[in-house]
């Protein structure tokens, strides 16, 4: 069976709102290959993801789920010896062309990290890095409206609301992961990459993160890479399953998890391997 | 019949007892040289020599041109040697891969391996013979040359400490590299920097060999930079070498205050770079 190059087939959930703009892909990868020094890690994956949902890519360790996932806001760019070959087009617009502005690239799709990277500064610095760093603005009192609303946004306002001053290396895990977030959204991203973002959260502050993806997808296309499958199951509307290095199929998640076009995508999700 | 636990337990004792030891033999060593170099200095000192300046034997007479001299020389060495050594253990942790990288980490190694004196040769070459005088400015520069590698690589050493994640964060926010090095990775490394700063001041702080040929000193109060300069250690030598007993009492006195001149640089820097978050 050949690798699936055409577009997925995005089937609603009957408790999930209507897809805004089921019509227009935010991001399309074409023919993607990658490559760490000889090593190939990807395998001319092709996908498109559209606007306001959830995709969220599934498969065993080492599969390039999130070396995919570093590929759409150019962050493979950092290590040495790195290759790409394809496109990856968002709005239209191939992010790997020439004179491409990756600094701009990076503000429009954002990323939360599998371990959380606050910076050694105060919570509120820390939020309002983003912003200071693309003179988002000079007035100081709409900086602190953009960092209470991202703090807001992330579920993380009330509980440091008090103490915006204090260290950020001073929250707990989970807090720390939705400061992360919270910065990462205080730019406003078009497209939010999350690479297992809640690995190493207990399960309140799992589910807290759960419930904040539910609700960016009204504003952000989001694409989260997880270990978990019930947690794809539960925040996502469509999901893709990698496994060495290729794309196996994207489907709906609802039709992932219950009927999979793949027997491959079967034995994973039923636990034969990975 | 010896059971496997006991060897372990008496291993681990044995070596507990032995790095205890060591520990023990090294600080104690380190405690007799400072109580030795107290108790020999403290009968000489007194407020006016600390701000006297020398006199003929059996006048007395101070070290206070000497202490001043030895700051001149240390902020003199300090402008140049702190920036310039920063900057380059910055370029080594953040943009110098590769074979450059690598050369310039092997040259600054050897830098740091070069003996001192032979640093006071090269600057009385390069600056004294053109100048055709010693200076505070030469001694302080040949000063300089011994911070720089130190400094280098400690900096590259506690940029490095700083995790990749925190970096990839700021990269992600649409920070360019010079944002990310400049304003998250060098304040997240900052007390680790001054730690090494700290450590090149209070090396050269005891350096005599490169200022013999530069700074030469003197046994007056220095009016310019652009004259030959006093410096405790380059006093500590002359008056040690010097057959005069009263001038050994004041060499000792003049060590104890050295000694707590550095001690004092520790604390303040310390102090200065404790940690805030």
């Amino acid at each position: 069976m050949p690798v699936q190059t055409v577009a997925p087939r995005i089937e609603v959930r009957p408790s999930a709102p209507p897809p805004v703009n089921s019509g227009k892909a935010k991001v399309a990868v074409r023919d993607l290959n990658f490559f760490y020094g000889r090593v190939q890690a990807l395998h001319n994956i092709s996908i498109e993801i559209p606007e306001r949902i959830v995709m969220a890519f599934i498969g065993p360790s080492g599969c390039g789920k999130s070396t995919f996932l570093r590929t759409l806001n150019r962050m493979n760019d950092v290590i040495p010896a790195t290759r790409v070959g394809g496109q990856v087009l968002i709005d239209d617009h191939d992010i790997y062309a020439p004179g491409t502005d990756v600094v701009e690239l990076r503000r429009r799709v954002g990323m939360v990290f599998q371990k959380s990277n606050p910076f050694p500064k105060s919570i509120f610095d820390n939020v309002a890095y983003g912003l200071r760093i693309n003179k988002v603005t000079s007035s100081s009192s709409e900086l602190a409206g953009r960092v209470e609303q991202a703090l807001k946004d992330a579920a993380l306002w009330n509980e440091v609301k008090d103490r915006l001053k204090t260290s950020a290396l001073s929250l707990s895990g989970g807090q720390q992961q939705r400061l992360c977030i919270a910065r990462a959204l205080a730019i406003r991203p078009e497209v939010l990459l999350m690479d297992e973002p809640a690995s190493a959260l207990d399960p309140i502050a799992t589910s807290k993160i759960e419930e904040l993806i539910f609700d960016l997808k009204k504003q952000y296309t989001i694409v989260i890479v997880t270990h978990n499958m019930q947690q794809a199951a539960r925040v996502s509307d469509t999901t893709a399953f990698f496994l060495l290095g290729k794309l196996i199929e994207v489907n709906a998640t609802e039709k992932m998890f219950t009927a999979p076009n793949e027997k491959l995508t079967e034995d994973y999700i039923t636990g034969r391997f990975g | 019949m010896v059971n496997y636990d006991q060897v372990r337990r008496a291993t681990s004792g044995l070596m507990t007892t032995l790095t205890a030891l060591c520990t023990l033999l090294a600080v104690g060593a380190l405690l007799i040289i400072l109580t030795y170099i107290a108790w020999q200095g403290i009968g000489s000192l007194s407020f006016q020599f600390l701000i006297d300046r020398p006199r003929p034997v059996g006048e007395g007479g101070g070290i206070g041109n000497a202490i001043l001299g030895s700051l001149v020389l240390l902020l003199i060495s300090s402008a140049f040697g702190l920036p310039l050594g920063i900057c380059v253990g910055v370029y080594l942790s953040e943009i110098g891969r590769g074979r450059v990288g690598g050369a310039v980490r092997f040259i600054v190694d050897t830098l740091t391996g070069i003996p001192s004196i032979v640093t006071g040769v090269f600057v009385y070459a390069i600056l004294v013979l053109p100048m055709k005088h010693f200076s505070a400015l030469a001694g302080g520069v040949a000063l300089a040359m011994i911070m720089i590698p130190i400094v280098a690589r400690t900096t590259e050493e506690m940029l490095k400490l700083v995790p990749h994640s925190m970096r990839e964060g700021a990269l992600a926010l649409g920070a360019p590299q010079w944002r990310v090095t400049l304003g998250v990775v060098i304040p997240a490394a900052a007390s680790g920097i001054a730690t090494g700063a700290m450590l090149a001041i209070a090396r050269v702080s005891g350096e005599t060999a490169p200022l013999l040929f530069t700074a030469f000193g003197s046994r007056f109060f220095p009016t310019s930079l652009n004259e030959p300069i006093a410096s405790l250690t380059v006093q500590i030598y002359n008056y040690a070498i010097s057959p005069y007993d009263e001038w050994h009492a004041q060499a000792w006195a003049a060590t104890l205050v050295l000694m707590t001149l550095v001690l004092g640089i520790n604390i303040v820097v310390r102090f200065l770079t404790r940690k805030k978050f």
